[in-house]
C-alpha cells in the first residue's frame, strides 16, 4: 500500500540530513542584481575553462548581499558579494562583529543610469536641475522656501522642454539603481540652489530629506525591479520616460533612447570618461579567510580582472559594462594580486 | 378539441422566462470572455516561443593544422583562435580591427568549446579541413528569425549592414542553416541566449518536487487520517482545524522566511539546495494535501466502517484496510494539485538561494539548484533581446508540466473514483 512504502521513503529523505554539506566546493557569490549580469558571464566562463565547479550567483541586491557576507565566516557563508555602491562603514563593522575582518574591495568598472524614453518621440535634453524640479516630492519656492512640487508637465519645469505630461517610471528603494539615481541626479540637481547646498552644512538631515525623496503623486511611477519591463512600457507609452542601467538602453536602442543629461548623451564613450554625470561604480568584495580555502578563489579572480574579461574590448563590454581606464584598472588589478585589506 | 390545457403566458411568466435566458447568455459570454484570455495568453507566449525550436548555425571549413596542436595536451589548443582564423579565411576583405570584432562576434562565444569537443571526440581530424557546424551569436539568431527590421536606421539596429552584408553572402552559399536546438534541452543556463538552456531548471523543479512530495504526502496524509478517523470532536480538533485552514492561505513568502531561519539558519543545510526547497515547498503543500485528504475521507461513506467495525475490525485495520484506499484516489488529486501549485512557485525560493544563476545540472539534492518559474523569472530580466524568446519556450515548458499533472489527477479520479 502506498502509505506503507512512503514512510521508509520519507525515513530516507529526513536521514539525509546528516550528509554533509558541499560547503567550500564551489565559489558562492550573491548581490546586486546591476552586477548579476556581469558576474553570471564571468563565473559561467570560468566554469567553462577550469576543472572547477561553476560558481553559484544569486541576484539578491547590494543591500541584501552585504547582509548575507556578513552574516558569518564559515565556508557555507557567501564568499563572494556583489554591489553597485560602494560598502558603507556601518556594512564594515557589522562584518567584523561576525569575525569576517579581511575583506578584498574590487571595482569592476561603471554603469550608467540613464532616462529615456520611446523613440517615436523627440529626444530630451535636460539638467540635473531640472530632473529634480520634475521628480522631487518637495520643490523650491522662492526665499528658501519650499512648497509640494506643483510641476504637470515638463515645460513648467523648464520653458525649454516640451509641453508633455510628466511621467517617469523608475526603480522601487530597495534597487542600487535606484539609489544612484537618487544620490547623483536628484541630489546633483538639487545642491545647484545655492540655499539648499548652505542647508547641508546647517541641517543635513533636512537637506537629505529634500534632495532624496521622490514624487509620490503619480508623475513619479515605481515600476519595478524589472528593467525589461519598464522598456516595453515606454514603446507603449511615447509620452514616458524610464530611468534604468545603461545596458538596457544598449539593448534596445531600435525601440528607447537615452535624454541628454546636462548636454551629454548616454553612451558606452562619455559614460566611460566620466562626462556624463549619472554613472556609478561597481564593486564585488571578497572574504579574504576564504581565498585558498573554497576552490577556485584566486583563479577567479585572475578571470574577472584579466583584460579580456574587463578590458576596454573584454566580454564584459559586449554585456554593457564601461570599463575603467587603463591606470585605473592596473591599480585595482595589483590590489587584487596583493590582496589587499579594504581601506575606508 | 379544445384549448384548456394551453398555457398562455402572463406578461409575468415571459419576464422570468426572458430574465432566465439573459442569465444564461451572462453565463456563456463570462465563458467565452475566460476562453478568449486563455486563447490570448498561450497564442502570445506561443507566438513568442516557438521559434526557440530553431537555432541559426554558420557553417564553415577549419583547417586543423597539425602544429596547432599538442597531442599531450588537446584541451590547451587556442579553438578559438582556429575559429577566428576560419572567419577571416571566409570573408579576407575585412581588415580593420573593430570589424574584426564583429565578424567573431557572427558565432557565439562558445564556438572555440564546440570545435573543442568535436576535436577531442575525434583526434584523427587533426590535420585535416573539416566542416563544422557553429552556433550562431544571438543578436545574429535573432536577425534570421526575422525578429530584427532591416529597415530600421542602422544606428537602431544591434545588427550592422556589414554583418547583414556578411550573412548574406553565407546564405547564398548555404552556410547558414537552422537546425533543431538540442542546446535549449540539454544544457543548463547560460549568460549567452543562444546557449541558455532549461536542464538545470527542469532538474531542479524535479528534486524539489521529490522532496516536497516525500516530505507533505505521508504527513499530509496521516495528519489529516488522524484528525478525521481518530481524533476526538472537540474544541481542540476545531482550534486545530481553522489553523490548518489559515495556514493554506498565509502567503508563500512567509514559508520562504521560516525556511531561511530554521533550515539554514538553525540546521545548517545548504542554501540553494533542492532539498531546502523542497523542505519550504513541503510546508506550503501539507494544508493543501490535509484538507483534500480530509474531504474524500469524509466522502467515504459510514457504512464501510461499520460494516468493518462490525466484524471486528479494529479501528486501525477499519481505517487502512477499508476506509484510506477508497479515499486513496482523491488524497492523490489533492496532492497533485498542491504539488502542481509547488511547481510555479517562486516567492519563497528567493529567501533561501534558489533564484540563482545556475550552470551545472544539479546531481544531487544537496547540490545548488534552482527551479523552472526562477529560471523563467531570471531571463525575463535579462537585457538581451534573445531572452524574450527563451522566456517563453521556458514558460511553454511549464504549463506543459502543469498541464500533464492536472491531466494525471483528472486521470487518477476517474479511473479509481467509486461513486456510493
Amino acid at each position: 500500500m502506498m502509505i506503507k512504502t512512503t514512510l521508509p521513503l520519507a525515513a530516507i529523505s529526513l536521514a539525509l540530513f546528516a550528509v554533509p554539506t558541499y560547503a567550500g566546493e564551489r565559489i558562492q557569490i550573491v548581490g546586486s542584481s546591476t552586477v548579476f549580469p556581469f558576474a553570471t558571464t564571468v563565473a559561467e566562463r570560468f566554469g567553462k575553462t577550469t576543472d572547477f565547479k561553476t560558481p553559484v550567483v544569486e541576484s539578491t541586491g547590494s543591500g541584501g548581499g552585504l547582509k548575507l557576507f556578513c552574516a558569518g565566516a564559515s565556508l557555507d557563508t557567501p564568499n563572494i558579494t556583489n554591489a553597485s555602491r560602494r560598502i558603507k562603514l556601518s556594512e564594515v563593522k557589522k562584518c567584523a562583529s561576525n569575525n569576517v575582518k579581511e575583506i578584498l574591495e574590487v571595482k569592476i568598472g561603471y554603469d550608467g543610469i540613464v532616462l529615456a524614453n520611446s523613440k517615436k518621440s523627440p529626444a530630451m535634453s535636460v539638467s540635473l536641475k531640472d530632473v529634480f524640479l520634475a521628480l522631487a516630492k518637495n520643490v523650491p519656492a522662492g526665499d528658501g522656501k519650499t512648497q509640494p512640487n506643483p510641476y504637470k508637465t515638463w515645460n513648467q519645469v523648464n520653458p525649454a522642454l516640451p509641453a508633455t505630461k510628466i511621467e517617469v517610471m523608475g526603480p522601487p528603494p530597495t534597487s542600487g539603481t535606484r539609489d544612484a539615481f537618487v544620490e547623483l541626479a536628484m541630489e546633483g540637481g538639487c545642491k545647484k540652489f545655492p540655499w539648499i547646498k548652505a542647508l547641508k552644512k546647517q541641517d543635513k538631515k533636512a537637506y537629505k530629506v529634500l534632495c532624496h525623496t521622490m514624487r509620490e503623486d503619480g508623475a513619479f511611477i515605481e515600476a519595478g525591479e524589472n528593467d525589461n519591463l519598464i522598456v516595453r512600457k515606454l514603446e507603449a507609452n511615447k509620452n514616458a520616460f524610464g530611468i534604468f542601467g545603461f545596458s538596457f538602453l544598449d539593448q534596445n536602442a531600435d525601440a528607447v533612447q537615452g535624454s541628454l543629461i546636462d548636454g551629454v548623451a548616454p553612451s558606452f564613450e562619455k559614460i566611460s570618461s566620466g562626462d556624463y554625470p549619472v554613472s556609478r561604480a561597481l564593486y564585488f568584495y571578497v572574504k579574504k579567510a576564504h581565498v585558498g580555502k573554497v576552490a577556485g578563489i584566486s583563479e577567479f579572480l585572475a578571470e574577472f580582472t584579466s583584460e579580456k574579461a574587463w578590458g576596454d574590448e573584454g566580454y564584459l563590454t559586449d554585456k554593457g559594462l564601461i570599463p575603467m581606464s587603463v591606470a585605473e584598472r592596473k591599480s585595482w588589478k595589483s590590489k587584487v594580486e596583493n590582496l589587499q585589506n579594504l581601506s575606508m | 378539441m379544445t384549448d384548456d390545457f394551453t398555457i398562455i403566458p402572463t406578461p409575468h411568466t415571459r419576464r422570468r422566462h426572458k430574465s432566465e435566458l439573459r442569465f444564461q447568455w451572462y453565463g456563456k459570454a463570462a465563458i467565452i470572455a475566460a476562453l478568449g484570455f486563455l486563447v490570448l495568453m498561450i497564442g502570445s507566449i506561443g507566438y513568442k516561443g516557438v521559434g526557440v525550436i530553431y537555432q541559426t548555425k554558420i557553417e564553415l571549413d577549419i583547417q586543423l593544422n597539425a602544429d596547432a596542436f599538442d597531442p599531450a595536451q588537446l584541451r590547451k589548443a587556442d579553438f578559438s583562435g582556429l575559429v577566428k582564423t576560419a572567419l577571416r579565411a571566409r570573408f579576407p576583405d575585412v581588415k580593420n580591427r573593430r570589424q574584426k570584432r564583429r565578424l567573431y562576434g557572427l558565432v557565439s562565444s562558445d564556438a572555440g568549446f564546440e570545435l573543442r569537443k568535436m576535436v577531442e571526440g575525434n583526434p584523427n581530424l587533426i590535420g585535416s579541413t573539416i566542416k563544422i557546424q557553429l552556433t550562431a551569436s544571438d543578436d545574429i539568431d535573432t536577425f534570421i528569425k526575422g525578429k530584427i527590421d532591416k529597415n530600421l536606421p542602422e544606428s537602431d539596429r544591434r545588427v550592422k549592414d556589414v554583418e547583414i552584408n556578411w550573412i548574406e553572402k553565407l546564405q547564398a552559399d548555404n552556410s547558414v542553416v537552422q537546425v533543431f536546438n538540442t542546446a535549449f534541452f540539454t544544457s543548463g543556463d547560460s549568460r549567452e541566449p543562444e546557449l541558455a538552456g532549461i536542464l538545470s531548471a527542469l532538474v531542479g523543479s524535479f528534486f524539489t518536487l521529490l522532496v516536497c512530495f516525500l516530505l507533505s504526502f505521508p504527513i499530509g496524509v496521516l495528519a489529516a487520517i488522524y484528525l478525521e478517523e481518530f481524533a476526538p470532536k472537540n474544541r481542540w480538533s476545531d482550534l486545530i482545524e481553522i489553523n490548518i485552514n489559515n495556514l493554506a492561505a498565509v502567503p508563500s513568502i512567509v514559508f520562504g522566511l521560516l525556511g531561511l531561519t530554521i533550515f539554514l539558519n538553525t540546521f545548517g543545510l545548504p542554501r540553494s539546495s533542492p532539498l531546502v526547497g523542497g523542505m519550504v515547498l513541503a510546508l506550503m503543500t501539507i494544508p493543501t494535501i490535509i484538507i483534500a485528504s480530509r474531504a474524500s475521507l469524509r466522502a467515504v461513506p459510514p457504512s464501510i466502517r461499520e460494516a468493518a467495525l462490525s466484524i471486528g475490525a479494529t479501528r486501525v485495520q477499519t481505517t487502512f484496510h477499508h476506509v484510506a484506499p477508497l479515499a486513496l484516489p482523491g488524497m492523490l488529486t489533492g496532492s497533485i494539485v498542491g504539488m502542481a501549485q509547488a511547481l510555479g512557485e517562486t516567492a519563497p525560493l528567493i529567501m533561501i538561494g534558489m533564484v540563482a544563476f545556475i550552470v551545472d545540472v544539479p546531481a544531487s539534492i544537496l547540490e545548488p539548484a534552482t527551479a523552472l518559474p526562477v529560471q523563467i523569472f531570471l531571463w525575463a530580466d535579462s537585457p538581451e533581446r534573445a531572452f524574450v524568446e527563451r522566456t517563453s519556450a521556458a514558460i511553454i515548458v511549464l504549463l506543459g508540466f502543469l498541464v500533464v499533472m492536472n491531466l494525471g489527477a483528472i486521470l487518477l479520479r476517474k479511473k479509481f473514483e467509486q461513486r456510493f
